[in-house]
């Protein structure tokens, strides 16, 4: 898991004394950050595990008598951790007890559809971060780009190719719309744009509700606020065939990776952005326009926010509710976070809490155990990756000798 | 906005420039009365009545129903509204402010206009007066307690998102130990224990870790919804014995609960309200007026200074976020022990995001707080009522204003929010 690997290479050289080679690297492993990371995630598997056995009826009997059978207890804490382990293993990553390839790879399909959303939405949030913005707003740019979508794919007939490429495009419009609202709100008033984003999460969530209640967008015959379904010709195609889910807008989400990189790391406009967000006053002296350069991020990462809002419109669900977007938008904060803002990481990212979030149904079933153990050891593997000092206390790790500043 | 700087005349000191003129406020008020008029005034059908029911039938003093000329009423109403907004026009004209009764005296007119119109020619109901301000001030105890929570944590220089969690984590161990207990006081005391919990991880990681302290809240958000809902589905759906609805009686308070219209709505409650009147009482003048306040507006404005005179920053900083957190966590048993529910998933709602723009609109004091939680609780109790008697106005809208009118806020179309200079930086020596 090495979610980060820039930070390795920019730590100057302290003229220490000469060292074993291989010393030395494993020392830079131990120090690196992206060491933290895969013990930041160890960490929260072990909370999460103690969770999983205080849960746990058949340990909690068996601790009753521990004085007189411990091996009762012990064995029981093996079954729970075993249990929930391997059913989050099996469906996740790779399905053992499937009897065919398919079955087996299954979950697999399923970690990178669950990913689909949280790579697009976390690449936006991730290039607001690096221009030192802090957009919470994902949740509401996704609504609405879904809103968008959804409406082009029930409400027109169209030839197949368009009629995706047109849903897509009102998926980005949609959120990027909404993203200009606190874009220019900060840019031109001054408003916060944290603020402005969380209760723009809510207009929007019951702006979708009254949207659904009209006709236009109101299934027939169905007296819950549902949409109709999208047609064929704005789905997403299958790309692996229909026993799979996973659909075309993973590789679009895959591209939109390398353009977001691309834009941040190659373009003028990317230097520019990232420079305002390093510091602004020296952006400004450098001749920068700072407002335009916060409403151009803002409109982007709503973009991206929304076309993470055509995954379960266009690729999934096919419909839209005013519930669609789940928790999307704040998962994709943790995906941002998690992967540093660097598309890369984001992409690994949010395979990781994808495939979290995938063995779900199986931890549901096979383990007995409520889907909310995902979010907790999700938002533990974050708590601890945005303070490394805790981390490397936790597993007494040696500090770096040049601690760089957490990214936001 | 307070009253002792209303009617300072802005004299251009020599050399400084003289400020703006600042016609946002005017604008707004009167594009609002105006649609009022158009839409209220004279959208409602000639010769109608409105019927405004004002004692409830339980209610020590049986006052009569007043029964108004819907289409004549809602012009007045409206009229007046239009010559407050004037009136402010004249006063920025001045560059003078206005005080804090104008606000008031414009909403009330303004939802009298409106209440007026949506309950026109409507033989079968009525506008229930005294059902709609115990509800709206029902709906706004959590709000309050939410806000006070920011205000105590971002006055001291530290931001506080994670009053959803602390409200969760309060609504569940108040469920949780009062259920154990079989006493809903007993819930009552645990409930700020969670929500200081929650704070102390918020201080520890924005002060100790220096991490951002927007990411920490929405992720402690998130930490709270997954272990609540997780000990909700394991250990209380293994033992409903673990969460029972238990609620916290009324307390009537003699003589002033037989007051018409105000006693019902203010003096027949439960303890926790009590509690809220107090902590907002407390918490003003102890901010505001006391050395611990002073102490603690330095540390959030300016926390250099603060030092510089031996004030210990992230000490009171931490202080005030634990402190915060028991307030907001408090303010979580309003979920469950106070409304008589048993704990369900996420039961808060975005609730702890609305407290949020509470203390954003109140300005950051516990009286503001305390006055946006209760339009924006009114806010709340008048969809359900328009629901009840089937207005036009979609509900939808009606649930959005709270977030609006924040959004208005902190643009500053509407007034000025300013937040204490230093929130959100952490004080390294």
């Amino acid at each position: 898991m090495s979610a980060d690997s820039q930070t390795t290479e920019d730590r100057p050289d302290e003229g220490a004394p000469p060292e074993d080679r291989w010393r030395r690297a494993l020392r830079e492993i131990v120090e690196s950050s992206s060491m933290v990371v895969f013990m930041a995630i160890v960490a929260s598997m072990i909370i999460g595990g103690v969770l999983i056995i205080f849960a746990d009826e058949a340990v909690r009997e068996s601790a009753a008598y521990f004085f007189s059978r411990p091996g009762d207890t012990f064995s029981a804490i093996g079954d729970a951790l075993g249990s929930a382990y391997s059913s989050m293993f099996n469906g996740a990553v790779l399905n053992l007890e499937a009897s065919s390839f398919a079955g087996v790879i299954k979950p697999l399909t399923q970690t990178l559809t669950m990913a689909t959303p949280l790579i697009f939405a976390g690449l936006g949030l991730g290039i607001g971060f690096r221009a030192g913005l802090f957009n919470i707003g994902a949740q509401g740019q996704l609504l609405m780009g879904a809103t968008f979508g959804a409406y082009i794919g029930f409400a027109f007939s169209l030839p197949a190719g368009l009629h995706l490429l047109l849903a897509v495009i009102g998926c980005a419009v949609g959120g990027a719309l909404w993203g200009f609202i606190p874009g220019i709100l900060k840019a031109k008033r001054g408003a916060h744009e944290v603020i402005v984003t969380i209760m723009l999460n809510y207009v929007a969530l019951y702006l979708v509700a009254w949207l659904l209640s009209l006709d236009a967008f109101q299934r027939e015959g169905s007296d819950n606020p549902i949409s109709p379904f999208v047609a064929e010709t704005a789905q997403y195609p299958k790309i692996l065939g229909v026993q799979f889910n996973l659909h075309l807008g993973f590789l679009l989400a895959l591209a939109c990776a390398w353009g977001a990189w691309w834009l941040m790391e190659r373009s003028t406009l990317g230097f520019r952005l990232r420079a305002v967000g390093a510091n602004p006053s020296a952006a400004r002296t450098a001749g920068m326009n700072i407002g335009t350069a916060t409403i151009i991020t803002m409109v982007i990462a709503g973009g991206l926010a929304g076309l993470a809002g055509s995954a379960p419109v266009l690729g999934t669900q096919k419909f839209l509710t005013d519930a669609v977007a789940g928790t999307l938008g704040f998962d994709a904060i943790t995906v941002a976070l998690l992967g540093r803002s660097r598309p890369l990481g984001i992409v690994l990212a949010a395979i990781l809490f994808g495939g979290l979030q995938a063995s779900g149904p199986s931890l549901q079933v096979n383990a007995g155990l409520p889907v909310d153990i995902v979010v907790v050891i999700q938002a533990l593997i974050v708590l601890f990756i945005a303070a490394p000092p805790l981390v490397r206390a936790m597993f007494r790790l040696p500090a770096p000798a040049h601690e760089k500043e957490v990214a936001a | 906005m307070t009253a002792t700087v209303a009617d300072a005349p802005a004299a251009p000191v020599s050399g400084a420039p003289i400020p703006p003129k600042k016609w946002g406020a005017a604008i707004a008020l009167g594009v609002i009365a105006l649609l009022s008029l158009i839409f209220f005034g004279f959208g409602t059908p000639a010769g109608s009545t409105t019927r405004f029911v004002i004692a409830r039938k339980t209610d020590f003093i049986q006052l009569p129903s007043l029964t108004v000329p819907s289409e004549l009423a809602a012009i007045l109403l409206s009229l007046v509204g239009l010559a407050l907004a004037g009136w402010v026009a004249y006063r920025a004209n001045q560059r003078r402010k206005v005080g804090i009764w104008l606000p008031i005296v414009y909403g009330m007119a303004i939802m009298g206009a409106l209440l007026t119109w949506a309950g026109a020619g409507r033989e079968a109901t009525s506008i229930q007066l005294t059902g709609l301000l115990t509800s709206s001030l029902f709906l706004a105890v959590p709000l309050v307690f939410g806000a006070l929570a920011g205000t105590l944590c971002e006055r001291s220089g530290i931001i506080n998102i994670a009053i959803e969690g602390q409200l969760l984590a309060g609504a569940f161990l108040a469920a949780l130990i009062g259920s154990m207990a079989g006493n809903a006081y007993a819930g009552l005391i645990a409930a700020p224990v969670a929500g200081a919990l929650v704070g102390l991880l918020l201080a520890i990681f924005a002060t100790k870790y220096w991490v951002n302290q927007i990411v920490v809240g929405v992720v402690l958000n998130m930490l709270v919804v997954g272990l609540t809902g997780f000990f909700f589905s394991t250990l209380m759906s293994d033992d409903p014995s673990l969460n029972q609805p238990i609620g916290l009686e009324k307390l009537p308070i003699p003589l002033l609960s037989k007051i018409p219209v105000l006693g019902p709505v203010l003096f027949n409650q439960n303890l926790l309200v009590y509690i809220l009147y107090v902590a907002v009482a407390v918490l003003q003048i102890m901010l505001f007026k006391s050395r611990w306040g002073l102490r603690v507006r330095a540390v959030g404005e300016h926390p250099k200074a603060a030092d510089t005179v031996g004030i210990q920053v992230n000490r009171t900083r931490i202080r005030n976020t634990v402190l915060g957190g028991a307030v907001a966590g408090l303010g979580g048993a309003f979920f469950t022990v106070a409304s008589g529910l048993a704990f369900g998933k996420e039961m808060t709602a975005g609730k702890g995001y609305i407290a949020l723009a509470a203390m954003i609109l109140g300005r950051w004091s516990p009286r503001g707080a305390l006055a946006a939680a209760l339009l924006f609780g009114f806010a709340d109790a008048l969809r359900v009522q328009l629901g009840a008697i089937g207005s036009p106005i979609p509900s939808q809208f009606l649930a959005m204003t709270p977030y609006l009118a924040t959004i208005f806020a902190v643009a500053g179309l509407v007034g000025h929010a300013r937040p204490p200079a230093s929130e959100g930086i952490p004080y390294k020596k």
